[in-house]
């Protein structure tokens, strides 16, 4: 009994083949069966993960975070959630209803969509895809359309111009993910996450660190979380998207957006830490569930830790970062490991991966080189003062307000 | 091999059921007392003034545009990288000459000024 889950499944499916369903039926019960308990697993951890996140903001803080509800205050999620049930539901005058409503549910479904092909164990998985990768992709750019149709749908400039950030933001960030995800597709030679997670004998980041890092990046980007959540800025536009939502809907957006870090957590994990890759876990598929969700939760922390340490960037500097500096690199890198993935030896694979990591390292410090020079540029740049007006203009009006004109103090020579 | 696509059809068709159900839940639970000031627009206490849908500034069309070409451009990459033991080298060098093209499109819109923010 070393594999319950798969214990429980195989005795499911002779049952019901003995009931004289046909084939078809029982793989469509199976699949209800399985999917039920997989959101419900992924719903639960949700929940617990408010409890998690607000417990780490208050350390960070330096509080205590909530501690009333329950021992450590592990209830507290319950009662919010409690206490959001039970909160008017406020629509907008001039809200367009049903994109309204549909907004928060695309939000959370597409994050638990996420988890059919994540493998928590060697056994264990909704549904192992062979063109895993891509569905990532191609699911997770859908809760991009939720954030879009909040915004719009909202009836409310703050709403709308949070859905603007997000065409400019989320859309971008996408680029330079898609690219990176590319890197571990080549290392592995299949799309399929459980095959991904299979070939790591050595894990990808020690021959992809540059990938692996290009998409926790832009994964966070994605997830709108600071430092890049210009779409929700408070301070700017009160809270984007979700102005105008009040009690569970708006509970959903919340539930979404800390589910997908964790999900975000999961994906990295699984294709660059090696997923439920560890001792034992091959035997015992529970033990691949805990190592994989101890990575999930590690990377979780990881993005918390960003998020609560680095302040909110511009939106042409957030821009050019992804255009300028995350695309080109993850090019760069793509094209570097492909062509050394076939000079090097597949036979050796350490000789194999510390070729790998000696090119990412050689690409990291020609890329800290080239920002080096051009801050070293950007520094001159500002040090030089420009005209800040017309002398003429200014001596004229007003004689002091040029700096130059001032005699500095000889103590002070800059 | 078609098991695998009934459970992505399931999962699409009962995802959207849990968020659903927590947005049935409220209306028979909480109150409904709705009146022409709490329904109005939240812009912070002030009066909101003309059209929300405002017309918007083209750069996000133009992001929006330039991630349309690389996005569907790296799409056609993944077959080639999961293939990727299949080819020979002559085959990844013209894929690195796929890529080149996109790094051509991408140094063409840098030069056009479309990656700057006014």
């Amino acid at each position: 009994m070393s594999d319950p889950i798969n214990a429980i499944r195989i005795w499911l499916q002779g049952l019901l083949l003995s009931w004289g369903l046909s084939d078809g039926v029982v793989a469509v019960i199976l699949a209800v069966i399985g999917v039920v308990a997989l959101s419900t697993f992924v719903l639960v951890m949700d929940i617990l993960l408010v409890w998690v996140e607000r417990k780490v903001v208050a350390r960070f803080q330096d509080r205590l975070g909530p501690n009333r509800v329950g021992p450590f205050g592990l209830i507290q999620p319950i009662a919010d959630v409690i206490k959001l049930l039970l909160k008017e539901d406020i629509i907008p005058r001039g809200a367009d209803k049903f994109v309204y409503n549909l907004a928060p549910i695309l939000a959370l479904a597409t994050v638990l969509l996420l988890w059919a092909v994540l493998p928590l164990a060697p056994t264990i998985f909704g549904t192992d895809l062979s063109v895993g990768v891509l569905y990532i992709v191609a699911v997770g750019a859908i809760s991009t359309l939720g954030i879009i149709m909040a915004g719009w749908s909202s009836n409310n400039k703050y709403a709308l111009l949070g859905a603007f950030r997000t065409v400019a933001q989320l859309v971008s960030y996408e680029v330079p993910m898609v690219i990176a995800m590319l890197v571990p597709v080549i290392l592995a030679r299949s799309m399929g996450l459980n095959d991904i997670v299979q070939s790591q004998s050595i894990w990808f980041i020690v021959m992809a660190p540059v990938a692996a890092l290009i998409v926790l990046i832009t994964s966070i980007a994605e997830l709108g979380r600071a430092p890049f959540d210009l779409i929700e800025a408070e301070s700017e536009i009160v809270a984007g998207f979700h102005i105008e939502y009040t009690g569970m809907k708006f509970g959903l957006f919340y539930a979404g957006e800390l589910l997908h870090a964790l999900t975000v957590g999961a994906i990295v994990s699984t294709l660059f830490l090696g997923g439920w890759r560890g001792p034992g876990a091959e035997t015992y598929p529970i033990l691949g569930v805990f190592y994989f969700m101890v990575k999930a939760f590690f990377l979780y922390w990881v993005i918390m830790w960003i998020k609560y340490s680095l302040p909110r960037i511009r939106i042409d500097h957030m821009l050019n970062f992804n255009w300028k500096f995350l695309t080109p690199l993850s090019l760069i890198v793509l094209v570097i490991t492909a062509v050394l993935d076939k000079l090097l030896p597949r036979s050796n694979m350490w000789i194999y991966a510390i070729g790998m990591l000696i090119a990412n390292l050689l690409i990291i410090w020609v890329t800290l080189q080239i920002l080096r020079s051009r801050a070293r540029r950007e520094r001159q740049r500002v040090a030089q003062p420009g005209p800040i007006a017309t002398p003429e203009l200014s001596m004229a009006v007003l004689p002091s307000s040029n700096p130059r004109q001032q005699t500095t103090p000889p103590s002070n020579p800059a | 091999m078609h098991n695998e696509w009934i459970f992505i059809a399931v999962f699409l068709l009962l995802a959207p059921i849990f968020p659903a159900l927590a947005l049935v839940i409220p209306r028979l639970l909480a109150p409904k007392k709705p009146n022409p000031l709490k329904s109005q627009t939240y812009e912070c206490g002030v009066e909101t003034v003309g059209e929300t849908w405002v017309q918007f500034r083209v750069q996000y069309y133009i992001f929006a545009l330039v991630f349309l070409v690389f996005d569907v451009e790296t799409v056609f990459l993944y077959p080639w990288a999961a293939a990727f033991d299949q080819l020979p080298l002559f085959a990844v060098l013209e894929g690195v000459l796929f890529i080149m093209i996109l790094v051509a499109g991408l140094i063409y819109a840098w030069r056009k000024g479309v990656l700057e923010w006014q």
